[in-house]
């Protein structure tokens, strides 16, 4: 038998002289990233990167959190403090630390398994009590890391490993369920629109309380493959021809059916006291300033 | 105060600024305390949605720069358990108290139990070492919480208070010193350009960067690398495995702690832990009456185990006999240690009351019957 040798990793070009137009917030150390080819992965982490860049957050004051799967590596990639936790864990980590250090920009960045399924309760509560934290979820339907397997998001009928015949189990609307629960900003977008992401990131940066993104994302490895949606650009073409953005629609009405129309856009923007400011007015009330 | 109210007061003492927790009980008392001292000394108590999010919160609070803590019991403690491995493997200091109660499952909520010894040592997955420690009274349940806090300092590690329902609920006069030193986290020495976040000191124990101190290092529960990077490489694994235990292994006579009573001359040896030893040094009593030379051996610090300690001390008796509330969790401790080379007996209750001294006295007797 010929022995049969793994393929060597391309090695990254490296151009002498040129740097990496968002290396102040980025480890360019750890580049190429682990995420497929057309992974929408990579556009939510260059628009996170850009909203930092232009709100000019100070690279020391921003920390972010992740749980684990495809977009739990998120936190790998970035040159901040950054932390990659257990499974669904990334929330409840990022409240202990903004209870423990409020000063800081706390920003969870996980995926829809990470986030739903093992994590779902933890986000309910973090929501419910307002923990003034931003968290961007990239939603590509299935646990990708683990090979394809059925997730709290995967749309009726869709094929995954472990639904072989199709799923048959409701899915969550997670804008629907995000607003549910209490959050105080909750848009919805896809990678193909990078540019309203961005703006959308550097919204809910700046707006105090549980802040909620969904980053609809194309898995041409896994779920798109198994659906046969074609390759990542197919899928940004469905994006363009089914997504239809309307701001302040009814998240119950934001439903993700393959097939149909899907809302994006920003369902919710308001204000609430956080969880942080109300413990510093009871021990205010109780103690004096 | 009873128990659990002395091991909040000497978190207070300690310097804790964080406490996440999920209500249950026998740790009721504990949690209530630290609702109402917390935000009179500047802190945050948080009552989580159970206590998965209460340990991932203490994890991410200590990297917040606070001295952080939970409690619970047995059920709460079975689902912390994969959070202490993600503090163990971040070297994230940080303390949690199980004031254990009957088990296994929901078990005897209000009653007493001491089986959650080996979930302990061996609760989360992996190989790895822990420092427990387990006191037999609410002074000495509020001076170890002081110690466990500066434990997880020195060793950048999850330290775990192992109490129980009796001693949680046993009201004792608790004396607090007018001052107790808080322990110092282990700061980075240079620039964050030059600072490898995770590479060890000649102690083995690296300095910890936390959030918002400009050094921007990452953290991960995967196998990673002295830049805190994920490495896939089993000779990395290796490396680090090796140092995180040998970490707390090879310092570990600065915390092995524990306390003899009329061991001088004792033909039986009498080892015992936490609110059992308090009974077993009853059944110590009454053998002397008799005129049988026991001594009691009281294990303070139970992880690492005390092998030496065990080792010395079996060398001069006829026997030895553990009493413990679960079916011989620590005697398999002990007989490892001492190699078998004396006769043993366990007294042994699955949980759900104390001992009597007279069931000591009966498993002293019954040892020395054994040929040697």
């Amino acid at each position: 038998m010929p022995v049969v040798k793994a393929k060597p990793k391309p090695k990254p070009e490296v151009v002498p002289g040129v740097r990496h137009p968002s290396e102040k917030y980025l480890r360019t150390d750890r580049l190429p990233h682990i995420w497929c080819s057309g992974c929408g992965l990579g556009i939510a982490l260059s628009s996170f990167l850009y909203a930092l860049e232009e709100l000019e957050i100070d690279p020391d004051s921003v920390a972010v959190v992740s749980g684990i799967g495809c977009a739990g590596r998120f936190a790998g990639y970035v040159r901040l403090d950054s932390y990659h936790t257990t499974h669904g864990r990334a929330i409840p980590f990022a409240t202990g630390l903004k209870l423990a250090k409020p000063d800081l920009k706390v920003v969870v960045f996980s995926g829809d398994g990470d986030l739903f399924a093992i994590g779902g309760n933890h986000f309910i509560h973090a929501a419910r009590r307002n923990i003034d934290i931003t968290v961007l979820c990239v939603n590509n339907f299935n646990y990708g890391m683990t090979g394809g397997q059925v997730g709290p998001t995967t749309p009726v009928g869709g094929r995954t490993t472990t639904t072989p015949y199709g799923n048959f189990e409701h899915p969550f609307n997670l804008v629907y369920l995000a607003a549910s629960a209490g959050a105080t900003y909750v848009a919805r977008w896809t990678t193909l629109h990078a540019r309203r992401l961005k703006e959308s990131i550097k919204e809910a940066l700046q707006h105090p309380g549980f802040n909620f993104i969904e980053i609809i994302s194309p898995c041409p490895t896994n779920f798109g493959r198994r659906n046969r949606l074609g390759d990542a650009l197919d899928e940004m073409r469905y994006y363009a021809e089914k997504a239809v953005i309307r701001h302040g629609a009814d998240p119950a009405e934001a439903e993700v059916i393959v097939g149909k129309e899907f809302i994006v856009g920003k369902f919710v923007d308001i204000r609430k006291p956080t969880y942080l400011e109300l413990y510093h007015k009871k021990v205010e009330e109780l103690f004096g300033p | 105060m009873n128990g659990d109210e002395a091991i909040a007061e000497g978190a207070i003492a300690a310097g804790c600024t964080f406490f996440a927790a999920y209500p249950i009980t026998p740790q009721s008392e504990l949690a209530e305390r630290m609702a109402r001292r917390l935000p009179q000394v500047g802190g945050v108590f948080i009552q989580m949605e159970d206590e998965l999010g209460a340990m991932a919160a203490v994890v991410g609070a200590a990297w917040g720069g606070a001295k952080a803590m939970t409690a619970t019991s047995g059920p709460g403690f079975s689902l912390m358990v994969e959070n202490i491995g993600l503090a163990v493997m971040t070297e994230t200091p940080c303390v949690v108290a199980n004031v254990q109660r009957g088990a296994p499952s929901t078990g005897l909520p209000t009653l007493v139990g001491q089986g959650d010894m080996m979930q302990a040592r061996w609760g989360s997955h992996g190989h790895y070492e822990i420092i427990a420690l387990s006191p037999w009274s609410p002074q000495e349940a509020f001076d170890l919480t002081v110690k466990a806090f500066a434990l997880s300092e020195r060793f950048r590690t999850p330290v775990l208070l192992m109490t129980d329902e009796v001693v949680g609920h046993m009201y004792e006069r608790v004396e607090i010193p007018e001052e107790v030193p808080v322990a110092p986290r282990k700061k980075p020495k240079v620039a964050p350009e030059e600072f490898l976040p995770f590479e060890p000191d000649e102690d083995l124990v690296p300095p910890m960067a936390c959030a918002g101190e400009g050094y921007r290092i990452h953290v991960t529960g995967l196998t990673h690398d002295e830049h805190g990077y994920p490495v896939m490489d089993a000779e990395a694994h290796d490396r680090l495995v090796r140092r995180l235990c040998e970490k707390i292994l090879r310092f570990r006579d600065e915390f092995t702690w524990w306390e003899e009573v009329m061991t001088e001359d004792a033909e039986v040896l009498v080892i015992s832990y936490g609110i059992s030893a308090r009974v077993a040094l009853g059944g110590v009593e009454l053998a002397r009456k008799k005129g049988i030379k026991a001594g009691l051996l009281r294990l303070i610090t139970i992880w690492p185990f005390p092998d030496e300690v065990l080792r010395k001390l079996s060398e001069q008796v006829r026997g030895t006999v553990v009493v413990e509330i679960n079916l011989g969790q620590i005697y398999r401790e002990v007989e490892r240690a001492t190699g078998g080379r004396v006769p043993m007996r366990g007294v042994f209750h699955a949980g759900g009351r104390i001992h009597t001294p007279e069931e000591v006295l009966a498993g002293i007797e019954e040892v020395l019957k054994c040929r040697s």
